[in-house]
């Protein structure tokens, strides 16, 4: 494997290490945290189209 | 000789006034001593929160609406007092930093989420302090490169010393150098009649149009950052604060608020007074015209500019390096030498370098980069406030210092108000018009 090859594979092996140790969440899940975080991903997705629509704004404008 | 025992009344009386007043003196000093020694985390978050966009928020909302908003600055701080206060307890408990906390608790999802989202809102955040002290020192005809050059060394020299405690005191010192901004607003000679009748009674002055919806919401978004939470937290771990002294880690945040509070109030004063009706978009430019009128003033203000980026960005750039470090496991404290940490150092050496090359590069898009940092932040914030209030009702590891109900109540109405206004804000800044 090349030096840069290693370097990646080696970070990437990281990442993966850092998944499984934290993989079970520790904190319990009432349903007021299911609600919350359900709603927090709701959010982050309108976030993520109003920016999509801006990019296309300016995409358009251009 | 006369003794105490057969001294006169008035005599007896004066000896146990002088000793009582030694005993509290003594007692006083003891209590400052700790004090100063527990310090840090609180006050310097705090001031490094009038980062170089916030001094350009508050110099404008003193251009357009004078003193009129001054109360509006004054509730702020009892709100970021509510939150950052909440880091204190949940780093002095759990020894683990804001983005450790989150992977742990809510797994990996919501930790790639968090670390990344935090890494980009950083990262682009530093572009702007570099944004700003490069503008604040082109006054003094100081070139960027070398703005830019000697900042990064300074930044360097300050995490390579090898001790937290060092780098808290020298974050002090710039920390001091930011209430420059009280000398220059004494220096315009404000009427304090005006200042307490225009600036202390709650109102929208010229009403509540989209304007005033926009620099209320500026207003917020320069006071709570996300990063905040992820570095008071860090650095309250780093500093090894314990459950005893989360009272001292109170008291530092409120006066950190306090201090907060009182730079953007003196700020406004400065431009309310002297440049009212005068449309402000930078404080950089706001210094220019400030010259004019008073060459001292405008100096103050163009250095608390620097002061102000340059805080920003050693905080910042901290905030990222810890939170790398808490979740991929490396040793990530100030107290570690570069052998120890190289991946700690390296990662603040790599932000800081991007992040000033970035503002020298000829046609870089400071002003979108400006405005997505806004947007970005907007993505992390509700999510790292979420996060904490949850983290902190966590019985099992919080304990006794677990959130109360009354705390909840409060803390979940700060962050609703704060997550629904930071969100206009950012739509309003994406689409100015939408709104009007």
């Amino acid at each position: 494997m090349s030096p840069l090859g290693e370097f990646f594979g080696r970070r990437f092996a990281r990442v993966r290490e850092v998944n499984r140790k934290y993989a079970a969440r520790r904190v319990s899940m009432t349903p007021a945290v299911k609600v919350v975080l359900l709603l927090l991903r709701i959010y982050l997705l309108a976030l993520v189209g109003i920016l999509v629509v801006k990019f296309f704004t300016i995409l358009a404008g251009r | 000789m006369q003794t105490s025992a057969t001294a006169p009344a008035h005599l007896k009386t004066r000896i146990g006034f002088v000793s009582r007043l030694y005993y509290i003196l003594r007692r006083g000093w003891k209590w400052f001593a700790i004090f100063l020694t527990v310090t840090g985390p609180g006050v310097i978050v705090m001031i490094a929160d009038n980062d170089a966009g916030g001094i350009t928020t508050y110099a404008a909302t003193g251009a357009r609406y004078g003193y009129g908003l001054l109360w509006f600055l004054i509730i702020l701080g009892p709100v970021a007092y509510v939150i950052q206060e909440m880091t204190v307890r949940l780093g002095a408990v759990t020894k683990r930093g804001h983005a450790e906390a989150i992977f742990d608790a809510f797994g990996p999802f919501w930790g790639w989420f968090s670390l990344t989202d935090l890494i980009l809102t950083d990262w682009l955040t530093l572009i702007t302090e570099f944004i700003g002290m490069t503008a604040a020192l082109s006054i003094f005809h100081i070139p960027p490169i070398l703005t830019v050059i000697v900042v990064s060394i300074i930044m360097l020299l300050m995490v390579l010393q090898g001790r937290y405690w060092t780098w808290e005191k020298i974050a002090f010192v710039f920390c001091l150098l930011n209430l420059v901004y009280i000398p220059g607003a004494i220096l315009v000679r404000p009427s304090v009649s005006d200042i307490v009748r225009s600036g202390l009674v709650p109102h929208f002055p010229g009403g509540f149009d989209n304007d005033m919806f926009f620099f209320l919401m500026a207003n917020i978004g320069t006071t709570i950052a996300p990063w905040m939470i992820f570095f008071q937290q860090s650095s309250v771990v780093d500093k090894s604060l314990k459950e005893r002294d989360i009272p001292w880690g109170r008291l530092d945040t409120a006066v950190g608020a306090f201090a907060t509070v009182l730079v953007a109030v003196f700020i406004i004063i400065t431009t309310g007074s002297v440049l009212k009706g005068t449309l402000v978009e930078d404080a950089a430019q706001a210094s220019i015209a400030l010259m004019g009128i008073n060459r001292w003033i405008g100096t103050f203000l163009a250095v608390g500019l620097f002061d102000a980026g340059f805080l920003g960005a050693i905080c910042i750039s901290l905030a990222s390096s810890w939170a790398f470090g808490e979740v991929f496991g490396w040793a990530h404290s100030l107290n570690n030498k570069i052998r120890e940490a190289p991946w700690f150092y390296g990662s603040y050496l790599l932000l800081v370098a991007t992040a000033g090359a970035v503002v020298l590069l000829p046609g870089a898009p400071l002003v979108l980069i400006t405005l997505f940092v806004q947007v970005i932040a907007t993505t992390l914030l509700p999510a790292a406030m979420v996060f904490l209030i949850i983290l902190l009702n966590d019985k099992e590891r919080m304990g006794e210092f677990r959130n109360t109900k009354t705390q909840n109540l409060l803390s979940a109405t700060v962050v609703a108000i704060i997550v629904a206004l930071s969100t206009m804000y950012a739509v309003t800044a994406l689409f100015p018009h939408l709104l009007k």
